[in-house]
């Protein structure tokens, strides 16, 4: 007989992910359930899912589920934390929500530090929209605002809101991880974990951004997509740890 | 219970605690500073209750929208400029049927307008607010014993209703001090249970709150629910006040404060043997306008009175219809006419029209 290496986590629903092939999102989705499943938590995490491609998150992720406004995941998750510290309540929003409608509910909340679990998925581009712009489009990347290219004095600069928000007080876990490869997925996975533990330790605010594909808007093939993540986003965004206090708890 | 002499945004604060309030999040503006003071200084005394100072209006009404979600009676507050960040909240609120309480204490606008008291939000308050055409409970309270019993009513109400409840009140009903007296308080786990939050899918399926639609003929379904849910509301929570309207051939029309003067106008105007009265809609939606609208079998010229240029007078115009001559005195920007004003534009009219032969 057959050994099960690999089974769909307690915490997946059994449905068709909607994501365009070679999307990073579904992977994301997926290693989000393992981690509830590790760490046993089903029954008291709740999730916050935004406004953009993953606004259908709650047809996969199997835990209780409350939307918010575009940018405002955080916030809507600040006021379920406070009136249920005892759950356990993460957030999951892409690069527009989280880093430019939602920068200010975003530092607060991190400056606050609220026990809260942000998974943040950077992909550059707007892309349930159709590929605008995102605050973290590359330098002279072609989007469909910026047909020439982003040009930092008129388009503004590639937004780092990870180091931004390692300034803030209450932070206590950013890490930034990519999933182009098997090595990278586990990484993200364990980041994923730690962003959890850390709320579930009461240590404040934690965050995970993820480097994520966007094949169709890139126009580049799944294969493409993520050797650019990891030859020329990276250079951006550079993967690894920005801040963790956790360190100096033990 | 003893009564106290309290400042009305204090007054709406104690009662919300004793109605079972946990959360508050807010944002300073004038003039409504006094509640989120208050509010602090209040939960730091009660275990599981939380205040937030959060860092914008749109965050505030966000963050109350998560405590709805997990199932805590919740309130903001603010003022006219606030309100309008607030709206974006509150259409996510009435889409997901969540129960939650803003108050606004209305000031001068538009815009920046000023601190002083007014009532220019009257169509933002009754006809939604937000985009999306949804409606909002809108109570208008009009004395210190009024802030009490209203703001307990909003927090049952919202429940009730799975509603958004606005209490529309003005700078003069935040500041203005009085006697009040309180009932005991209610402790929130003896409140019905709510079957619908999100608290860990313990024993049982995963739940979702969300206003997203993306079958149009789904979403032609919740908006028919809400619409269903509107008109019961109608049906059940109209409130309203009837003073000497028994004899009267004028009748006053006027909420909140503009009818706290308009009380005192009548009671001036009486002495000299006019008869007027007054109509003080309670709830503003649901307008009573059917009660305004039996009114007209006897009483043929209504004068609503406003502070603002004309708001309120179009529901009254609208419920009403040709049965009786709808006249307006309004003063907006701020301005607080005194009972004598008013009592002079009563005067004239009932002169004018030869109404008291």
């Amino acid at each position: 007989m057959a050994k099960q290496v690999f089974k769909r986590s307690k915490a997946l629903k059994d449905n068709i992910f909607h994501y365009c092939p070679g999307c990073g999102h579904s992977i994301i989705h997926r290693l989000i359930a393992e981690v509830i499943d590790d760490l046993g938590i089903r029954d008291k995490t709740v999730g916050v899912p935004p406004a953009g491609c993953a606004v259908l998150a709650y047809n996969y992720i199997d835990v209780d589920m409350g939307e918010a406004p575009h940018g405002r995941a955080v916030a809507v998750a600040t006021g379920i934390k406070r009136a249920r510290p005892d759950l356990i309540v993460f957030t999951y929003q892409g690069d527009g929500d989280i880093a430019a409608i939602g920068t200010a509910e975003t530092i607060h909340a991190a400056n606050r530090g609220e026990r809260l679990s942000a998974i943040f998925v950077n992909n550059g581009v707007y892309g349930m929209t159709g590929g605008q712009m995102a605050p973290t489009t590359l330098l002279g990347q072609t989007t469909t605002t910026t047909p020439g290219g982003r040009l930092p004095l008129r388009d503004g600069f590639p937004v780092d809101l990870s180091q931004m928000l390692a300034v803030a007080g209450g932070s206590a876990y950013i890490e930034r991880t990519a999933v182009t490869s098997p090595k990278n997925i586990m990484k993200t996975k364990k980041a994923i974990k730690k962003a959890f533990q850390v709320q579930m330790d009461d240590l404040g605010f934690a965050l995970v951004e993820i480097l994520s594909q966007c094949p169709i808007n890139w126009k580049l093939s799944p294969v493409e997509a993520c050797r650019r993540v990891e030859e020329e986003v990276v250079k951006t965004y550079p993967l690894g740890v920005i801040k963790d206090t956790t360190q100096a708890q033990n | 219970m003893t009564k106290q002499l309290m400042r009305g945004s204090h007054v709406i604060g104690e009662a919300a605690a004793r109605a079972g309030c946990r959360f508050y999040a807010g944002y300073p503006i004038t003039p409504q500073n006094e509640l989120p003071e208050y509010m602090s200084k209040r939960f730091a005394e009660i275990e599981d209750a939380t205040f937030i100072q959060a860092e914008s209006e749109l965050a505030a009404i966000n963050m109350v929208m998560g405590a709805s979600m997990a199932g805590v009676r919740a309130m903001t507050s603010s003022s006219s400029p606030g309100i309008s960040l607030k709206q974006e909240g509150i259409s996510y609120i009435a889409g997901m049927e969540l129960p939650a309480v803003v108050v606004n204490i209305m000031r001068g606008g538009p815009g920046l307008g000023n601190i002083a008291p007014s009532q220019q939000d009257y169509f933002q308050a009754t006809r939604g607010g937000g985009h999306g055409g949804y409606r909002t409970i809108v109570l208008a309270p009009y004395s210190g014993q009024e802030l009490v019993t209203l703001t307990m009513k909003a927090f049952d109400l919202a429940d009730a209703y799975g509603t958004p409840v606005i209490l529309l009140g003005d700078g003069l009903m935040g500041q203005m001090m009085e006697p009040v007296t309180f009932p005991d308080p209610i402790d929130p786990a003896t409140l019905p249970q709510k079957d619908w939050v999100l608290d860990g899918a313990r024993g049982r399926e995963s739940r979702l709150i969300a206003s997203l639609h993306l079958d149009p003929l789904e979403m032609e379904q919740f908006n028919w629910k809400l619409a269903r849910k509107y008109a019961a509301i109608c049906e059940r929570e109209t409130e309203y006040e009837s003073y000497l309207l028994d004899d009267a051939v004028l009748a006053l029309v006027a909420f909140g404060t503009a009818a706290r003067i308009a009380k005192g106008a009548v009671n001036r105007v009486r002495k000299a043997g006019l008869k007027a009265g007054l109509f003080r809609p309670i709830t503003l939606w649901p307008f009573p306008g059917k009660e305004l609208r039996a009114l007209t079998r006897t009483i043929k010229n209504l004068l609503v009175f406003e502070m603002n240029f004309g708001q309120m007078v179009e529901d009254v115009k609208l419920s009403v219809g040709e049965q009786a001559t709808v006249h307006f005195h309004g003063r907006p920007g701020g301005i607080i006419p005194t009972p004598h004003d008013i009592g002079a534009a009563i005067t004239k009219l009932i002169y004018r029209y030869e109404l008291d032969d």
